[in-house]
Protein backbone atom coordinates (compact mmCIF):
# COMPACT_ATOMS: atom_id res chain seq x y z
CA UNK A 1 0.00 0.00 0.00
CA UNK A 2 1.23 3.44 -0.80
CA UNK A 3 1.48 5.63 1.72
CA UNK A 4 3.25 8.91 0.15
CA UNK A 5 3.37 9.92 -3.20
CA UNK A 6 5.59 12.45 -4.09
CA UNK A 7 4.79 14.36 -8.10
CA UNK A 8 6.68 16.32 -9.69
CA UNK A 9 7.79 18.75 -6.56
CA UNK A 10 10.00 21.71 -7.00
CA UNK A 11 11.66 24.27 -4.27
CA UNK A 12 12.69 27.56 -4.76
CA UNK A 13 13.59 29.68 -1.87
CA UNK A 14 12.81 33.20 -1.14
CA UNK A 15 16.69 33.91 -2.05
CA UNK A 16 16.14 32.20 -5.70
CA UNK A 17 18.55 28.94 -4.83
CA UNK A 18 16.32 25.87 -6.48
CA UNK A 19 16.71 22.71 -3.80
CA UNK A 20 14.58 20.84 -5.94
CA UNK A 21 13.43 20.19 -9.51
CA UNK A 22 10.92 17.72 -10.35
CA UNK A 23 11.62 15.13 -7.33
CA UNK A 24 9.44 12.47 -7.23
CA UNK A 25 9.49 9.51 -4.72
CA UNK A 26 6.31 6.60 -4.01
CA UNK A 27 6.73 5.54 -0.03
CA UNK A 28 5.18 2.51 0.45
CA UNK A 29 3.50 1.72 4.12
CA UNK A 30 6.15 0.35 6.45
CA UNK A 31 8.91 -0.09 4.45
CA UNK A 32 12.41 1.39 5.14
CA UNK A 33 13.59 3.82 2.64
CA UNK A 34 16.62 5.47 2.29
CA UNK A 35 17.58 8.97 0.51
CA UNK A 36 20.99 8.77 -0.65
CA UNK A 37 22.52 12.15 -2.11
CA UNK A 38 25.65 14.15 -1.95
CA UNK A 39 25.39 17.13 0.78
CA UNK A 40 23.06 20.01 -0.08
CA UNK A 41 21.38 18.57 -2.87
CA UNK A 42 17.92 19.16 -1.10
CA UNK A 43 17.25 16.13 0.83
CA UNK A 44 16.04 17.97 3.79
CA UNK A 45 14.33 20.15 2.03
CA UNK A 46 12.57 16.88 0.50
CA UNK A 47 11.65 15.79 3.91
CA UNK A 48 10.48 19.08 5.30
CA UNK A 49 8.16 19.43 2.64
CA UNK A 50 6.94 15.39 3.01
CA UNK A 51 6.49 17.09 7.00
CA UNK A 52 4.46 19.47 5.90
CA UNK A 53 7.17 21.92 7.76
CA UNK A 54 7.68 23.82 3.97
CA UNK A 55 5.46 24.74 0.86
CA UNK A 56 6.21 23.09 -2.35
CA UNK A 57 6.42 26.07 -5.31
CA UNK A 58 5.64 23.41 -7.66
CA UNK A 59 3.89 19.65 -7.97
CA UNK A 60 2.23 17.57 -5.40
CA UNK A 61 2.34 15.59 -2.25
CA UNK A 62 -0.45 12.90 -1.78
CA UNK A 63 -1.57 10.88 0.74
CA UNK A 64 -3.96 8.20 -0.48
CA UNK A 65 -5.04 6.98 2.35
CA UNK A 66 -4.31 10.24 4.15
CA UNK A 67 -1.77 12.03 6.36
CA UNK A 68 -0.84 9.80 9.18
CA UNK A 69 0.43 11.21 12.83
CA UNK A 70 4.34 11.24 11.97
CA UNK A 71 7.61 11.69 13.71
CA UNK A 72 10.91 14.04 12.93
CA UNK A 73 14.45 13.60 13.99
CA UNK A 74 16.59 16.05 12.65
CA UNK A 75 20.35 15.89 12.55
CA UNK A 76 20.89 17.69 16.03
CA UNK A 77 19.04 16.22 18.59
CA UNK A 78 17.03 19.25 19.07
CA UNK A 79 16.53 18.82 22.72
CA UNK A 80 14.98 21.50 25.13
CA UNK A 81 18.70 21.66 27.47
CA UNK A 82 15.71 23.18 30.34
CA UNK A 83 13.89 20.08 30.39
CA UNK A 84 14.65 15.85 31.30
CA UNK A 85 14.76 13.43 29.42
CA UNK A 86 11.45 12.67 30.17
CA UNK A 87 9.88 15.72 29.93
CA UNK A 88 11.24 16.61 26.35
CA UNK A 89 10.09 13.03 25.41
CA UNK A 90 6.83 13.93 26.95
CA UNK A 91 6.83 17.06 24.52
CA UNK A 92 4.59 15.43 21.43
CA UNK A 93 1.74 14.33 24.11
CA UNK A 94 2.03 17.24 26.41
CA UNK A 95 1.02 19.72 22.63
CA UNK A 96 -1.54 16.68 21.83
CA UNK A 97 -2.89 17.28 25.00
CA UNK A 98 -2.56 13.50 27.11
CA UNK A 99 -3.27 13.80 30.28
CA UNK A 100 -0.35 13.75 32.44
CA UNK A 101 0.07 10.40 34.29
CA UNK A 102 -0.41 9.06 30.46
CA UNK A 103 2.05 11.44 28.80
CA UNK A 104 4.39 10.31 31.64
CA UNK A 105 3.99 5.99 30.88
CA UNK A 106 3.90 6.85 27.82
CA UNK A 107 7.29 8.66 27.28
CA UNK A 108 8.76 5.91 29.45
CA UNK A 109 7.78 3.39 27.95
CA UNK A 110 9.62 5.07 24.93
CA UNK A 111 12.28 5.84 26.70
CA UNK A 112 13.34 2.33 27.75
CA UNK A 113 12.69 1.42 23.92
CA UNK A 114 15.37 3.19 23.12
CA UNK A 115 17.52 1.63 25.79
CA UNK A 116 17.33 4.69 28.16
CA UNK A 117 15.26 3.43 30.74
CA UNK A 118 16.56 4.54 34.16
CA UNK A 119 17.92 7.91 32.38
CA UNK A 120 14.02 9.70 32.95
CA UNK A 121 15.11 12.60 35.27
CA UNK A 122 19.01 12.98 33.48
CA UNK A 123 19.60 16.60 31.88
CA UNK A 124 20.33 16.99 28.23
CA UNK A 125 23.58 18.36 29.24
CA UNK A 126 24.34 15.19 31.37
CA UNK A 127 24.14 12.89 28.30
CA UNK A 128 26.63 11.99 25.64
CA UNK A 129 25.94 12.58 21.73
CA UNK A 130 24.10 9.49 21.31
CA UNK A 131 21.99 9.35 24.53
CA UNK A 132 20.75 12.49 23.25
CA UNK A 133 19.97 10.79 19.76
CA UNK A 134 18.48 8.33 21.24
CA UNK A 135 16.23 11.20 23.27
CA UNK A 136 15.46 12.58 20.00
CA UNK A 137 13.94 9.16 18.18
CA UNK A 138 12.07 7.99 21.70
CA UNK A 139 10.55 11.85 21.54
CA UNK A 140 9.26 11.09 17.71
CA UNK A 141 7.99 7.95 18.17
CA UNK A 142 6.11 8.93 21.53
CA UNK A 143 2.99 9.34 19.47
CA UNK A 144 3.32 5.76 17.69
CA UNK A 145 3.46 7.46 14.49
CA UNK A 146 2.84 5.55 11.48
CA UNK A 147 5.65 7.59 9.18
CA UNK A 148 9.31 8.52 10.97
CA UNK A 149 11.14 10.97 8.76
CA UNK A 150 15.09 11.04 10.25
CA UNK A 151 17.28 13.75 8.18
CA UNK A 152 21.08 12.47 8.89
CA UNK A 153 20.20 12.04 12.72
CA UNK A 154 23.95 9.91 13.09
CA UNK A 155 26.07 11.82 10.94
CA UNK A 156 27.47 13.65 13.94
CA UNK A 157 27.84 10.65 16.00
CA UNK A 158 31.23 8.51 16.12
CA UNK A 159 31.63 5.42 14.13
CA UNK A 160 31.20 3.18 16.87
CA UNK A 161 28.20 4.82 18.36
CA UNK A 162 26.37 5.34 15.24
CA UNK A 163 26.94 1.03 14.41
CA UNK A 164 25.01 0.41 17.70
CA UNK A 165 22.30 3.08 17.08
CA UNK A 166 21.58 1.57 13.26
CA UNK A 167 21.28 -1.61 14.74
CA UNK A 168 18.78 -0.65 17.51
CA UNK A 169 17.26 1.70 14.76
CA UNK A 170 16.61 -1.59 13.06
CA UNK A 171 15.53 -3.35 15.85
CA UNK A 172 12.86 -0.69 16.79
CA UNK A 173 11.82 -0.72 12.97
CA UNK A 174 11.18 -4.38 12.98
CA UNK A 175 9.10 -4.47 16.65
CA UNK A 176 7.07 -1.16 15.62
CA UNK A 177 6.78 -1.19 11.94
CA UNK A 178 6.60 2.60 11.27
CA UNK A 179 7.33 3.48 7.84
CA UNK A 180 10.76 4.54 8.23
CA UNK A 181 12.18 7.74 5.70
CA UNK A 182 16.03 7.99 6.44
CA UNK A 183 18.14 10.58 4.74
CA UNK A 184 21.91 10.10 4.78
CA UNK A 185 25.02 10.66 2.54
CA UNK A 186 26.65 7.77 3.06
CA UNK A 187 26.36 5.13 0.73
CA UNK A 188 27.37 2.05 3.59
CA UNK A 189 24.88 3.19 6.12
CA UNK A 190 21.95 3.31 3.37
CA UNK A 191 22.66 -0.03 2.34
CA UNK A 192 22.96 -1.45 5.79
CA UNK A 193 19.92 0.11 6.88
CA UNK A 194 16.75 -0.17 3.82
CA UNK A 195 15.01 -2.31 1.54
CA UNK A 196 15.13 0.67 -0.69
CA UNK A 197 17.22 3.48 -1.74
CA UNK A 198 16.26 6.81 -3.96
CA UNK A 199 19.53 7.79 -4.60
CA UNK A 200 19.49 12.30 -5.56
CA UNK A 201 20.74 14.38 -8.11
CA UNK A 202 23.30 17.50 -6.99
CA UNK A 203 21.00 20.28 -6.95
CA UNK A 204 18.55 20.64 -7.95
CA UNK A 205 17.83 17.40 -6.63
CA UNK A 206 15.48 15.18 -8.11
CA UNK A 207 15.42 11.08 -7.45
CA UNK A 208 17.59 10.03 -10.25
CA UNK A 209 17.65 6.35 -9.67
CA UNK A 210 16.65 3.75 -7.14
CA UNK A 211 17.89 0.19 -5.47
CA UNK A 212 16.30 -2.60 -3.86
CA UNK A 213 18.49 -3.96 -0.68
CA UNK A 214 17.46 -7.58 -0.86
CA UNK A 215 18.95 -8.40 2.24
CA UNK A 216 16.98 -10.05 5.01
CA UNK A 217 16.38 -8.60 8.45
CA UNK A 218 17.38 -9.05 11.01
CA UNK A 219 20.51 -7.53 10.07
CA UNK A 220 23.61 -8.29 12.11
CA UNK A 221 27.32 -7.50 12.18
CA UNK A 222 27.79 -10.04 10.11
CA UNK A 223 25.43 -8.75 6.94
CA UNK A 224 27.91 -5.32 7.65
CA UNK A 225 31.06 -7.88 6.84
CA UNK A 226 29.39 -10.24 3.87
CA UNK A 227 30.52 -10.02 0.31
CA UNK A 228 27.10 -9.43 -0.25
CA UNK A 229 27.32 -6.46 1.43
CA UNK A 230 30.47 -5.08 -0.07
CA UNK A 231 28.76 -5.52 -3.75
CA UNK A 232 25.44 -4.25 -3.05
CA UNK A 233 27.58 -0.81 -1.61
CA UNK A 234 29.88 -0.67 -4.66
CA UNK A 235 26.31 -0.84 -7.14
CA UNK A 236 25.08 2.12 -4.65
CA UNK A 237 27.84 4.10 -5.22
CA UNK A 238 27.87 3.61 -8.97
CA UNK A 239 24.68 5.14 -9.00
CA UNK A 240 25.43 7.99 -6.58
CA UNK A 241 28.35 8.46 -8.68
CA UNK A 242 26.41 8.74 -11.76
CA UNK A 243 23.72 10.67 -10.14
CA UNK A 244 26.62 13.28 -9.57
CA UNK A 245 27.59 13.55 -12.44
CA UNK A 246 23.89 13.85 -14.18
CA UNK B 1 35.74 29.43 44.09
CA UNK B 2 37.23 31.45 47.45
CA UNK B 3 39.70 33.32 46.02
CA UNK B 4 36.90 35.35 44.01
CA UNK B 5 36.11 36.29 47.89
CA UNK B 6 39.64 36.86 49.20
CA UNK B 7 40.93 38.73 46.26
CA UNK B 8 38.55 41.67 46.59
CA UNK B 9 38.25 41.55 50.47
CA UNK B 10 42.32 42.22 51.14
CA UNK B 11 42.15 44.87 48.29
CA UNK B 12 39.55 46.56 49.50
CA UNK B 13 41.20 46.34 53.20
CA UNK B 14 44.61 47.82 51.58
CA UNK B 15 42.72 50.46 50.02
CA UNK B 16 40.88 51.30 53.55
CA UNK B 17 44.18 51.39 55.78
CA UNK B 18 45.82 53.27 52.80
CA UNK B 19 43.38 55.79 52.61
CA UNK B 20 43.04 56.10 56.65
CA UNK B 21 46.74 56.21 56.80
CA UNK B 22 47.14 59.43 53.92
CA UNK B 23 44.28 60.78 56.29
CA UNK B 24 46.03 60.71 59.34
CA UNK B 25 49.33 61.66 58.11
CA UNK B 26 48.57 64.51 56.02
CA UNK B 27 45.91 65.93 58.68
CA UNK B 28 42.87 66.43 56.04
CA UNK B 29 39.95 67.75 58.12
CA UNK B 30 36.94 65.85 57.75
CA UNK B 31 35.59 68.62 55.73
CA UNK B 32 37.71 67.52 53.02
CA UNK B 33 37.97 64.24 53.07
CA UNK B 34 36.63 62.14 56.25
CA UNK B 35 38.58 58.32 56.76
CA UNK B 36 36.92 55.31 56.61
CA UNK B 37 36.88 55.00 60.84
CA UNK B 38 35.20 58.57 60.89
CA UNK B 39 32.75 57.40 58.14
CA UNK B 40 31.74 54.20 59.79
CA UNK B 41 31.25 56.05 63.08
CA UNK B 42 29.38 59.05 61.37
CA UNK B 43 27.38 55.77 59.65
CA UNK B 44 26.42 54.48 63.49
CA UNK B 45 25.50 57.72 64.84
CA UNK B 46 23.23 58.77 62.19
CA UNK B 47 22.05 55.52 61.21
CA UNK B 48 18.90 56.72 62.56
CA UNK B 49 18.16 59.01 59.68
CA UNK B 50 20.31 57.01 57.05
CA UNK B 51 17.97 54.23 57.48
CA UNK B 52 14.54 55.19 56.68
CA UNK B 53 16.40 57.08 53.53
CA UNK B 54 17.83 53.84 52.64
CA UNK B 55 14.36 52.26 52.68
CA UNK B 56 12.78 55.40 50.38
CA UNK B 57 15.11 54.90 48.46
CA UNK B 58 15.52 51.15 48.19
CA UNK B 59 11.34 51.14 48.17
CA UNK B 60 11.34 53.14 44.87
CA UNK B 61 14.13 50.51 43.33
CA UNK B 62 12.03 47.95 44.06
CA UNK B 63 9.23 49.04 42.38
CA UNK B 64 10.50 50.48 39.29
CA UNK B 65 12.33 47.15 39.38
CA UNK B 66 9.57 45.38 39.04
CA UNK B 67 7.59 47.42 36.99
CA UNK B 68 10.50 47.02 34.78
CA UNK B 69 9.94 43.28 34.59
CA UNK B 70 6.08 43.54 33.99
CA UNK B 71 6.45 46.08 31.05
CA UNK B 72 9.72 45.21 29.94
CA UNK B 73 8.19 41.37 29.03
CA UNK B 74 5.21 42.36 28.35
CA UNK B 75 6.18 44.30 25.47
CA UNK B 76 8.96 41.49 24.73
CA UNK B 77 6.10 38.65 24.16
CA UNK B 78 3.75 41.41 22.18
CA UNK B 79 6.59 42.35 19.95
CA UNK B 80 7.62 39.45 19.39
CA UNK B 81 3.52 38.13 18.62
CA UNK B 82 3.18 40.45 16.00
CA UNK B 83 5.98 42.13 13.86
CA UNK B 84 3.55 45.33 13.17
CA UNK B 85 3.60 46.34 17.50
CA UNK B 86 7.39 46.02 16.99
CA UNK B 87 7.84 47.82 14.53
CA UNK B 88 5.58 50.50 15.59
CA UNK B 89 6.92 50.74 18.79
CA UNK B 90 10.26 49.79 19.27
CA UNK B 91 11.59 53.06 17.46
CA UNK B 92 10.47 54.46 20.81
CA UNK B 93 11.39 52.38 23.42
CA UNK B 94 14.86 53.49 21.72
CA UNK B 95 14.69 57.06 22.25
CA UNK B 96 13.21 56.53 25.79
CA UNK B 97 16.55 54.77 26.68
CA UNK B 98 18.99 57.34 24.95
CA UNK B 99 17.20 60.43 26.36
CA UNK B 100 19.21 61.13 29.66
CA UNK B 101 17.14 60.82 32.55
CA UNK B 102 18.02 64.14 34.26
CA UNK B 103 16.98 65.88 31.12
CA UNK B 104 13.50 64.27 31.22
CA UNK B 105 12.89 64.20 35.01
CA UNK B 106 11.91 67.59 35.67
CA UNK B 107 9.26 67.45 33.16
CA UNK B 108 8.03 64.03 34.09
CA UNK B 109 8.32 65.50 38.13
CA UNK B 110 5.94 68.47 36.49
CA UNK B 111 3.35 66.36 34.94
CA UNK B 112 2.66 63.43 37.20
CA UNK B 113 2.12 65.98 40.09
CA UNK B 114 3.55 63.37 42.92
CA UNK B 115 7.02 63.28 44.20
CA UNK B 116 6.91 59.39 44.23
CA UNK B 117 5.44 58.48 41.86
CA UNK B 118 7.64 60.91 39.26
CA UNK B 119 10.75 59.31 41.00
CA UNK B 120 9.11 55.83 40.18
CA UNK B 121 8.34 56.90 37.16
CA UNK B 122 11.75 57.99 36.36
CA UNK B 123 13.62 54.93 37.81
CA UNK B 124 11.55 52.71 35.82
CA UNK B 125 12.28 54.21 32.48
CA UNK B 126 16.11 53.85 33.14
CA UNK B 127 15.58 50.31 34.06
CA UNK B 128 13.34 48.77 31.65
CA UNK B 129 15.32 48.62 28.35
CA UNK B 130 17.71 45.98 29.30
CA UNK B 131 14.74 43.81 30.19
CA UNK B 132 12.99 44.54 26.73
CA UNK B 133 15.79 44.28 24.73
CA UNK B 134 17.17 41.35 26.05
CA UNK B 135 13.70 39.49 26.23
CA UNK B 136 13.01 40.03 22.56
CA UNK B 137 16.65 39.19 21.54
CA UNK B 138 16.33 35.47 24.10
CA UNK B 139 12.54 35.19 22.59
CA UNK B 140 13.62 34.88 19.17
CA UNK B 141 16.58 33.12 20.06
CA UNK B 142 14.77 29.49 19.57
CA UNK B 143 16.39 26.58 17.92
CA UNK B 144 14.67 26.58 14.64
CA UNK B 145 13.95 23.18 14.37
CA UNK B 146 12.58 23.09 17.99
CA UNK B 147 9.99 25.76 16.19
CA UNK B 148 9.35 23.12 13.08
CA UNK B 149 9.06 20.09 15.96
CA UNK B 150 6.27 22.63 17.74
CA UNK B 151 4.98 23.32 14.14
CA UNK B 152 4.37 19.70 12.90
CA UNK B 153 2.61 18.95 16.66
CA UNK B 154 0.52 22.00 16.36
CA UNK B 155 1.22 23.76 18.54
CA UNK B 156 0.06 27.49 18.14
CA UNK B 157 1.22 30.24 19.13
CA UNK B 158 0.57 30.46 22.83
CA UNK B 159 1.52 26.69 23.28
CA UNK B 160 4.99 27.74 21.49
CA UNK B 161 5.32 30.85 23.70
CA UNK B 162 4.86 29.00 27.08
CA UNK B 163 6.22 25.71 26.36
CA UNK B 164 9.58 26.79 24.18
CA UNK B 165 9.88 30.93 23.57
CA UNK B 166 10.03 31.85 27.32
CA UNK B 167 12.30 29.01 28.70
CA UNK B 168 14.46 29.33 25.83
CA UNK B 169 14.66 33.83 27.00
CA UNK B 170 15.12 33.02 30.32
CA UNK B 171 18.33 33.26 30.42
CA UNK B 172 18.59 36.42 28.34
CA UNK B 173 15.42 37.94 31.05
CA UNK B 174 17.73 36.63 34.14
CA UNK B 175 20.86 39.20 31.88
CA UNK B 176 18.89 41.81 31.37
CA UNK B 177 17.40 41.95 34.86
CA UNK B 178 20.72 41.76 36.78
CA UNK B 179 21.62 45.02 34.80
CA UNK B 180 17.91 46.87 35.46
CA UNK B 181 18.38 46.16 39.20
CA UNK B 182 21.90 48.31 39.07
CA UNK B 183 19.92 50.90 36.65
CA UNK B 184 16.81 50.67 39.04
CA UNK B 185 19.47 52.00 41.57
CA UNK B 186 20.75 54.49 39.54
CA UNK B 187 17.55 56.06 38.42
CA UNK B 188 16.25 56.55 41.65
CA UNK B 189 19.18 58.42 43.17
CA UNK B 190 19.19 61.05 40.23
CA UNK B 191 15.61 61.50 39.84
CA UNK B 192 15.83 62.43 43.57
CA UNK B 193 18.82 64.40 43.16
CA UNK B 194 16.58 66.22 40.24
CA UNK B 195 13.83 66.42 42.41
CA UNK B 196 15.68 67.36 45.08
CA UNK B 197 12.82 67.55 47.48
CA UNK B 198 12.55 67.47 51.31
CA UNK B 199 9.59 66.80 53.27
CA UNK B 200 9.45 63.70 55.69
CA UNK B 201 9.93 60.39 53.53
CA UNK B 202 13.24 61.64 51.80
CA UNK B 203 15.41 59.19 50.32
CA UNK B 204 19.43 58.60 49.89
CA UNK B 205 19.88 61.53 47.77
CA UNK B 206 18.57 63.95 49.26
CA UNK B 207 20.17 62.98 52.53
CA UNK B 208 23.38 63.68 50.58
CA UNK B 209 22.80 67.49 49.07
CA UNK B 210 21.70 68.54 52.25
CA UNK B 211 24.53 67.12 53.83
CA UNK B 212 26.59 68.56 51.10
CA UNK B 213 24.65 72.21 51.91
CA UNK B 214 25.36 72.01 55.41
CA UNK B 215 29.05 70.80 55.02
CA UNK B 216 28.75 67.52 56.67
CA UNK B 217 30.83 65.53 54.43
CA UNK B 218 31.08 62.17 56.82
CA UNK B 219 27.46 62.01 56.69
CA UNK B 220 27.71 62.59 52.58
CA UNK B 221 30.63 59.33 52.33
CA UNK B 222 28.07 57.33 54.90
CA UNK B 223 25.22 57.64 52.65
CA UNK B 224 27.10 56.73 49.15
CA UNK B 225 28.19 54.18 50.87
CA UNK B 226 25.10 53.08 51.97
CA UNK B 227 23.54 53.36 48.00
CA UNK B 228 26.70 51.39 46.81
CA UNK B 229 25.71 48.60 49.70
CA UNK B 230 22.05 48.67 48.19
CA UNK B 231 23.36 48.37 44.73
CA UNK B 232 25.86 45.60 45.68
CA UNK B 233 23.42 43.76 47.44
CA UNK B 234 20.97 44.14 44.33
CA UNK B 235 23.34 42.58 41.93
CA UNK B 236 24.46 39.47 44.20
CA UNK B 237 21.03 38.75 45.32
CA UNK B 238 19.78 38.79 41.21
CA UNK B 239 22.54 36.67 40.40
CA UNK B 240 21.59 34.05 42.78
CA UNK B 241 18.37 34.25 41.34
CA UNK B 242 19.60 33.70 38.23
CA UNK B 243 21.82 30.85 39.44
CA UNK B 244 18.97 28.80 41.03
CA UNK B 245 17.08 29.13 37.74
CA UNK B 246 19.51 28.03 35.91
CA UNK B 247 22.03 25.90 37.21
CA UNK B 248 19.79 22.72 36.19
CA UNK B 249 20.43 23.50 32.92
CA UNK B 250 22.25 26.79 31.22
CA UNK B 251 25.62 26.66 30.77
CA UNK B 252 26.17 30.03 32.24
CA UNK B 253 25.32 28.60 35.55
CA UNK B 254 27.78 25.30 35.23
CA UNK B 255 30.71 25.99 36.85
CA UNK B 256 34.05 23.78 34.56
CA UNK B 257 34.61 21.29 37.25
CA UNK B 258 31.19 19.35 36.89
N1 LIG C 1 15.65 28.32 4.04
C1 LIG C 1 16.49 28.33 2.99
N2 LIG C 1 16.66 29.47 2.28
C2 LIG C 1 17.50 29.47 1.22
N3 LIG C 1 18.19 28.42 0.77
C3 LIG C 1 18.06 27.27 1.44
C4 LIG C 1 17.22 27.15 2.59
N4 LIG C 1 17.29 25.89 3.05
C5 LIG C 1 18.15 25.25 2.24
N5 LIG C 1 18.61 26.05 1.27
C6 LIG C 1 19.53 25.67 0.17
O1 LIG C 1 18.92 24.64 -0.56
C7 LIG C 1 19.87 23.68 -0.91
C8 LIG C 1 19.46 22.32 -0.41
O2 LIG C 1 19.52 22.33 1.01
P1 LIG C 1 19.22 21.04 1.89
O3 LIG C 1 17.87 20.54 1.56
O4 LIG C 1 19.49 21.40 3.29
O5 LIG C 1 20.32 20.01 1.36
P2 LIG C 1 20.85 18.66 2.02
O6 LIG C 1 20.00 18.35 3.18
O7 LIG C 1 20.78 17.64 0.94
O8 LIG C 1 22.26 18.89 2.42
C9 LIG C 1 21.21 24.13 -0.36
O9 LIG C 1 21.92 24.78 -1.40
C10 LIG C 1 20.83 25.12 0.70
O10 LIG C 1 21.80 26.12 0.81
MG1 LIG D 1 20.50 18.28 5.23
Amino acid sequence: MQLVGVRGVAKVFANGVKALDGASLDIEAGEFLSVLGPSGCGKSTLLRLIAGLTPASAGTIEWPAGKPDLGFVFQEPTLMPWATALANVELPLKLGGVARSEREARAAEALDHVGLAGFERTWPRELSGGMKMRVSIARALVTRPKLLLMDEPFAALDEITRRRLNTDLLELWQRTRFTAVFVTHSVFESVFLSQRIAVMSTRPGRVLSELAIPAPYPRTEAFGTSAEYAALCRLASAQLSEAMAA
Amino acid sequence: MTARFIAPAVMGLLMLVLWEAIVRLAEIPPYVLPGPVAVARTLVADWGMLAPALGVTLTITLEALAAAVIVGVLLAVLFSLSRWVELSLFPYAIILQVTPIVAIAPLIIAWANDVDLSLLICAWLVAFFPILSNTILGLRSVDHNLLALFELYGAGRWKTLIYLRLPAALPYFLGGLRISGGLALIGAVVAEFVAGTGGNASGLAYRILEAGYQLRIPRMFAALVLISAAGIAIYLLLSLLSHLLLRRWHESAIGPEE
